[in-house]
């Protein structure tokens, strides 16, 4: 029971990158290698905003604004001349700015691991289990801003747009949707949710510039085990890989915990490439 | 100073034959393997593991000589790359991609943690250095002469392969697989072939790193360093090209040698930045190139048809649809 709740507090912190992910895979067609090193971005710029003493409850806005701003001007800079290149090409352009961007955040944070605030925090006992205040940060966080972004997608003109830009980028364009304009907006939600997803994990554990590379490999499991383009599906596969990954302590050594990820990726790819809801291969 | 060029040349023939190796991968056959780290330090363990003296640290130590280490260097790399191949090799490229970085996450996982076989992160000592002492004073020269050696061998073989009949083959699967398909070639099995034989080329590059170094731990394998640098060498120099992998791989390694001059004046409160700084400048020279040159220094350019060239040469121009349909 208590794997269960590591379990669910890493899969909230998996299903918000892979939202990300998703959309940007779904929506631009090329898979994000930088997504990671974004999340870490988006963490660190929190970690500034707290150390002005602001606190964390309100360094997330300015937080994710600065990240969605970056992931922009990215898209704007490099991503945007390469679109009409092979979708492989934006792939190595995005693995040279995952690079970039960590060592951007070496060099102004610096390379040791950091905290947002000293201390240890005192668990809650609760019938048996353990509960760490932040967790329950966490896991609220992510119901609120799977809700909100179920509201955004669903009753929004940018959020319809978004949706039928994932199922058929043509027809979308034919019916007179500026894709270049609902780009942007994939990239500032997709950036925003990245930087949460990254806050929510330097809450958990600890602040470090390979924090979302390492995160790299669940959150694209988790994204194409929810079909790419399938915002839910992603909340649902990080889930699913969340759980997994605490459960696979119980037999192999806690080290190993990313072969469960590769694994369940694998198997998927081999027998469902177009992930257990349905989706686009 | 001759000590220094010696060192750096034998850095940029290393990192020549990985750039080899990867050009058979990406360049010749369009599979993206963002692993290459991995099959070098799996090469680099195998042949470190068969060569050094018997130690109670690690698996081993079974003292062979520095040949053997190399075969078995690029048969265990080989056969990693053959196991992962078949599962991983009839997905698109980008899903390719995602399954190698697992892989080489695993990979250094367990270089990390199975003490019993490689001496987790304390890492293998005493690595033997062929030709010690068969002149004396002279061990980095010698061995400058073996990995040249040794390129020039893994140049000649890949050039071949690119001219052969399955290097067209590769070709073929790359620009259009379903045409590849339609001809009758059996995909997969192209494929794995030239993973394989990718990989087995980074294996040898492991190993001869390891006996120029004499000491690995799974440090040395960093993707910076062991992958990131080699697809910008690929990419700089022209995919496709094998003596464009070559000049990518003198230049690029002779950008970042180069960095490491300018980070060396920096003020000292910015020593630790120094490394991060040089990666930065690399990555942004990725993007430059591949915004303003994306087919390299020296583009691909694959051997002409013979005979009647240019009504063959008309004929290729066709657009793709009208010839497939």
């Amino acid at each position: 029971m208590q794997l269960f709740i590591y379990g669910l507090v890493l899969g909230s912190i998996y299903a918000l990158g892979a939202i990300g992910v998703s959309l940007t895979f779904g929506i631009l067609r090329f898979a994000n290698f930088a997504h990671g090193d974004l999340m870490t971005l988006g963490a660190y710029f929190a970690l500034t905003f707290v150390s002005w003493g602001w606190p964390l409850g309100v360094s997330w806005i300015p937080a994710a604004l600065a990240t969605a701003v970056c992931a922009v001007g990215i898209d704007q800079w490099v991503y945007r001349r390469l679109r009409r290149e092979a979708p492989v090409i934006l792939l190595i352009s995005s693995f040279g700015t995952a690079l970039i961007l960590r060592s951007l955040v070496q060099i102004l944070w610096g390379p040791d691991n950091q905290v947002y605030r000293q201390g240890i925090q005192i668990p809650w006992e609760v019938g048996g289990l353990r509960i760490k205040p932040d967790w329950v940060v966490i896991l609220a966080g992510t119901a609120l801003l799977v809700v909100a972004l179920h509201l955004f997608l669903q009753h929004t003109r940018v959020g319809k747009a978004m949706r039928a830009m994932a199922d058929n980028f043509d027809l979308a364009k034919v019916t007179g949707i500026d894709t270049e304009q609902i780009i942007l907006w994939t990239w500032t939600l997709g950036a925003a949710l990245a930087c949460l997803a990254g806050i929510f994990l330097g809450l958990d554990t600890r602040l470090h510039p390979t924090m979302g590379w390492r995160l790299l490999l669940p959150v694209f499991a988790a994204a194409i085990l929810g079909g790419i383009g399938r915002p839910y599906g992603a909340i649902a596969g990080g889930l699913v890989i969340g759980l997994a990954e605490e459960f696979s302590t119980l037999v192999i050594s806690p080290a190993y915990k990313t072969g469960v990820a590769f694994a369940i990726l694998v198997l998927l790819l081999i027998f469902r490439p177009t992930g257990l809801v349905g989706g686009r291969a | 100073m001759l000590s220094y060029a010696i060192f750096f040349l034998i850095l940029v023939g290393i990192y020549s034959v990985l750039a080899l190796g990867l050009n058979i991968q990406w360049g010749y056959a369009g599979m993206f393997n963002i692993g290459v780290g991995a099959f070098f330090a799996l090469g680099a363990y195998a042949s470190a593991i068969v060569t050094t003296p018997p130690s109670p640290e690690h698996l081993g130590g079974f003292a062979l000589p520095f040949w053997v280490g190399f075969a078995v260097a690029a048969v265990v790399a080989g056969a990693m790359a053959f196991l992962i191949g078949l599962i991983t090799l009839n997905l698109r490229s980008d899903y390719l991609a995602i399954a190698t970085i697992g892989i080489a996450e695993i990979i250094s996982q367990i270089l990390k943690n199975e003490g019993w076989l490689t001496n987790g992160v304390r890492g293998i000592t005493r690595i033997p250095r062929p030709f010690r002492g068969w002149i004396p004073g002279q061990d980095t020269l010698l061995y400058l002469g073996l990995v040249l050696l040794v390129l020039a061998g893994v140049y000649w073989l890949s050039e071949r392969a690119y001219r052969s009949p399955w290097g067209r083959v590769l070709r073929a699967i790359r620009e259009d697989e379903p045409a590849a398909l339609a001809a009758g070639k059996d995909v997969l099995q192209f494929r794995l072939q030239a993973f394989v034989l990718g990989s087995m080329l980074m294996g040898l590059a492991g190993a001869l790193y390891a006996h120029f170094v004499n000491f690995i731990s799974p440090e040395a394998f960093q993707p910076e360093f062991a992958t990131f640098i080699v697809w910008v060498m690929l990419i700089a120099g022209g995919s496709g090209n094998n003596r464009g992998a070559l000049l990518g791989a003198l230049a690029i390694w002779g950008v970042w040698s180069a960095s490491e001059l300018f980070t060396n004046r920096l003020p000292p409160q910015w020593a630790t930045r120094a490394g991060p700084l040089r990666i930065l400048l690399i990555g942004l020279l990725l993007q430059v190139i591949l915004l303003t040159r994306p087919q390299g220094l020296l583009p691909e350019r694959p051997p002409q048809p013979v005979g009647d060239a240019s009504s063959l040469s008309r004929a290729s121009r066709t657009p793709e649809g009208e010839s497939a349909g």
